[in-house]
């Protein structure tokens, strides 16, 4: 009875949780323009939608930037993270300390405050001030996924390279680097995942004329959103869906645990 | 490693102070300057002004109510969710972030349709003959889009923060003779406070500062303090006035951040 | 003998359709010091757990002081458990970990300081009142586990592998404080271990327990010296398990060699196994022996030598203060009183011993 109640519970949520996504992914078939009205099952828009060049541009836009700052985010978060394992206590604090404001602040004030920051300094508004942001907010998320996984390390393991006569570089790559990876990879797919959903930030750092498909939705809003965008979500969602189920129920990953003494 | 090295931070600490520290401070002087230049508090005070302070308080109001809905609903769910012991934690936060690759705005939005007169929730409300609900443009509309955008904020460090407790310390509450009402408040309530303040954090700064679901779910009419500083910004170019707006909005921000490191010295409720 | 006060009737558990213990019938005295000794994976702190109330048995009954309380729930039960790695509350001070159960039973707070003060006497951390666990040492820690137990006034205290994570030294310390506890205190306690020297230290009574059957249940000595079955005498301490023949009562064919010993009642030529402890083989010159050997290796272990002997296509572990080089042709002894006779197991898995203690 009580199980029966949990489950319901966890259902209903997930409820809440899906139910926008399910409606986008029916109103992408729906043959009617408007949101409102049903008017039939239509492949139209995914077939317009390759056709479509702004939403296209957006798209690629929207993907070089979330893959650029999540790449360049995770090299220099990583380092960022080798170096702090080697501070002190408080110089790592403060460090800690500066990365998580990002993090807790408001996105509409980061986004204000590195549009000020580019107009100062005379930055041209474009893709390159999309990225510096884009980067400057996925920072915290990759080092506050690999600083676990460096606390977890073993330093003798490092030092037991070093002894066996690796040089610092190839003891790194070939024994501490295969440890942290998979901190270095949730980061760089959080980072990723944050880049590609972001408006706030982005909104305030575009220059006119380049759109990413949030900033792209967003003007759109007003005028009634293409349904090539629902389309495009869906292929989209349902992609990373498929990866996802692909990555976590692989048979290797099953890992089978006895609670016994 | 070893301490030589430190020098490898030195990427990371220039990026901070240029794309962290300075933007911060250039709102700082943004916000305590006038159009020439000169020092002005004008800025600040203007959200003393009517329509400021009406839209202040309002944010207030609506990302309250929002984080309280959100503890209310994530801590049972968390509790759950912990107990089950599936062992895989990141397929738990994966559930959460998955959303988050179908845009945000097209979520939001999706709401409108799931809202409307006609729409979907109404259709099955009528369906089992219950009154319609007629939330769309309304502050209700926009604390439903504040808890549904940010719920797994709520969700995540308050789960981390739940199964990071012993089984074996809860037993031995039980053991010294606790009942479950006990166990509960004396023990696993005070253990996940990291989880609860990060979570707090996570859902109440976005939800004060937000615009765009207010624009997307309120309809034209609710102005949030974060609507006028977009348009400060994006209309009237005013930065002046923004910039000052939102240091009064950094205020609550850098109250949440202290509280938040107070009570969470280790990190313990972050998010991942 | 005193007062029965619990008894583990019948009980089987599986998990995951694994048996972890497997009609296992337990008595336990008042004011015993019962040690359940056995391997990882044995069924020991699943007993444990059943008798604290944090696992149910799949069948059989747990009585305690006549009463059925198989079904009661942890925090009804007159037992207090010290768990494995102490689970103290961490976000308490020591003085409210210790009040914890007492403020939950709405004792005065007059008698609730009394107590505190009189549990951290006990366990000699006098002054910590006001300390937070984490300031604590894993030895300290462990001694406020034991304090927020007993404050209880519990009739038995259950002690899950209680020393496993502190050092040797500190290890050895804590048994002694453990005993004297005890004494102090007058009630029972039932301690996990897979520790052979712990148990033997410690315990008033070792239970033996191997894949969810019990072994032996006996008093240190008549465990260590004599082991009833093969996986005891292997498990408590060394010993040289050899394949035997009883000819007759009183006389044992080891090796194809007869040997006197005092156990009767095996029947003629019966195969048996006999357990000899490598302190009771007696080296001698070769003409003097029973049989005779040559060293093969020989290592200086501070107390005695430890050596082994070949010796009619068995290597005898010999414990000795005498040192006999490697190469050295010797003769073998063992006085009859230190041959033990086992009959030998029917199956690979030792059958559950049934006896009262």
């Amino acid at each position: 009875m009580k199980n029966a109640a949990k489950k319901i519970y966890i259902a209903l949520i997930f409820i809440f949780l899906y139910a926008p996504i399910a409606t986008l992914m029916v109103l992408s078939f729906n043959a009617s323009k408007t949101r409102a009205k049903w008017g039939g099952f239509t492949f139209r828009w995914y077939a317009s939608l390759f056709k479509n060049e702004v939403i296209l541009k957006a798209l690629s836009n929207t993907l070089i930037i979330a893959f650029c700052s999540a790449l360049i985010a995770t090299v220099i978060g990583t380092i960022a993270c080798i170096a702090m394992s080697g501070m002190h206590r408080r110089t790592k604090a403060v460090i800690l300390g500066i990365t998580n404001i990002p993090m807790l602040n408001a996105d509409i004030v980061t986004g204000i405050s590195l549009m000020l920051l580019f107009i100062s300094f005379g930055f041209r508004f474009g893709m390159g001030t999309i990225l510096l942001a884009h980067i400057s907010f996925n920072i915290p998320y990759v080092i506050l996924s690999v600083m676990p996984r460096m606390k977890q390390l073993n330093p003798s393991t490092y030092e037991a390279a070093l002894d066996l006569g690796a040089s610092e570089l190839t003891a790194f790559f070939q024994v501490v680097f295969p440890d942290l990876f998979p901190g270095v990879l949730s980061g760089f797919l959080m980072a990723f995942t944050m880049s590609l959903d972001d408006f706030i930030i982005t909104h305030f750092t575009k220059g006119a004329g380049v759109d990413t498909l949030s900033t792209k939705i967003y003007t759109e809003v007003k005028k009634g959103i293409k349904p090539e965008m629902y389309a495009l979500s869906t292929l989209i969602f349902v992609t990373v869906l498929t990866l996802l189920f692909l990555v976590n129920f692989s048979p290797t990953k099953k890992s089978n645990q006895t609670g016994i003494d | 490693m070893t301490s030589k090295n430190k020098w490898l931070s030195t990427p990371y600490l220039l990026w901070s102070i240029v794309f962290i520290i300075i933007p911060l401070c250039m709102i700082i002087y943004y916000g305590l300057t006038d159009k020439t230049g000169a020092f002005t508090l004008d800025n600040i005070t203007a959200i003393t002004t009517m329509e400021h302070a009406k839209a202040l308080r309002l944010s207030m109001v609506l990302s309250l109510i929002s984080t309280l809905i959100c503890f209310l609903l994530a801590y049972p769910l968390a509790m759950i969710l912990a107990n089950m012991k599936v062992g895989q934690h990141s397929f738990i936060i994966l559930i959460f972030i998955l959303p988050m690759w179908m845009n945000f705005l097209l979520r939001t939005l999706a709401w409108q349709t799931l809202l409307e007169k006609s729409g979907v929730i109404n259709s099955v409300l009528s369906f089992f003959h219950l009154p319609n609900i007629n939330i769309i443009n309304t502050p209700y509309a926009i604390v439903l889009g504040m808890v549904y955008n940010f719920l797994p904020f709520m969700v995540l460090p308050l789960y981390n923060a739940l199964s990071k407790i012993d089984d074996n310390v809860i037993n031995a509450a039980h053991d010294l003779g606790a009942n479950g009402i006990h166990t509960f408040f004396r023990i696993i309530l005070p253990l996940s406070v990291p989880g609860i303040i990060s979570g707090i954090t996570m859902v109440f700064v976005p939800a004060l500062t937000t615009f765009v679901i207010s624009t997307l779910l309120g309809g034209s009419k609710i102005l949030l303090i974060g609507n006028i500083i977009e348009q400060e910004f994006t209309q009237t170019s005013n930065w002046n006035l923004g910039s000052g707006l939102s240091v009064v909005l950094m205020f609550f921000i850098i109250l949440n951040m202290i509280i938040s490191t107070v009570f969470d010295k280790d990190g313990e409720g972050s998010m991942l | 003998m005193s007062k029965e006060l619990i008894h583990l009737s019948d009980i089987s558990k599986s998990f995951d359709g694994q048996m972890v213990l497997d009609e296992l019938d337990l008595k336990i005295h008042e004011n015993e010091f019962v040690t359940l000794l056995g391997p990882s994976g044995c069924g020991k702190t699943t007993t444990l757990r059943i008798l604290g109330g944090f696992t149910l048995p799949d069948t059989g009954k747990v009585f305690f002081d006549g009463h059925d309380i198989t079904r009661v729930p942890p925090n009804k039960r007159a037992l207090n458990t010290v768990f494995q790695k102490y689970a103290l509350f961490t976000h308490m001070t020591i003085a409210e970990n210790i009040a914890f159960g007492l403020k939950i039973k709405k004792k005065s707070k007059k008698y609730i300081d009394d107590k505190i003060h009189y549990a951290l006497k006990l366990v000699n951390l006098d002054g910590y009142e006001k300390r937070m666990p984490d300031s604590l040492s894993g030895g300290q820690q462990q001694r406020i586990a034991i304090a927020r137990a007993i404050v209880n006034e519990p009739k038995v205290l259950l002690l899950d592998e209680p020393l496993g994570a502190l050092d040797l030294k500190l290890r050895q310390e804590m048994q002694y404080e453990l005993i004297r506890m005890k004494n102090e205190l007058g009630i029972t306690f039932v301690y996990v271990t897979h520790d052979q020297e712990e148990a033997l230290t410690m315990s008033d009574t070792i239970v033996v327990m191997n894949q969810g059957y019990i072994q032996q249940i006996g008093s240190p000595e008549s465990i260590y010296n004599e082991p009833e079955n093969a996986f005891v005498a292997d498990f408590i301490g060394d010993s040289n398990i050899i394949p035997a023949t009883m000819i007759e009562d009183k006389l044992v064919s080891i090796l194809d060699t007869r040997f006197a010993c005092v156990d009767t009642g095996f029947g003629h030529n019966t195969p048996v196994d006999v357990v000899i402890r490598p302190e009771d083989v007696e080296l001698t010159a070769p003409s003097e022996g029973i049989i005779q050997g040559v060293v093969t290796h020989l290592i200086f272990k501070g107390v005695h030598y430890e050596m082994e002997v070949m010796a009619n296509g068995f290597e005898w572990l010999v414990q000795s203060t005498t040192m006999y080089p490697v190469g050295q042709k010797v003769g073998i002894k063992v006085d009859p009183f230190n041959i033990q006779i086992m009959n030998k197991p029917e199956s690979e898995d030792e059958e559950a011993v049934a006896i009262d203690i």
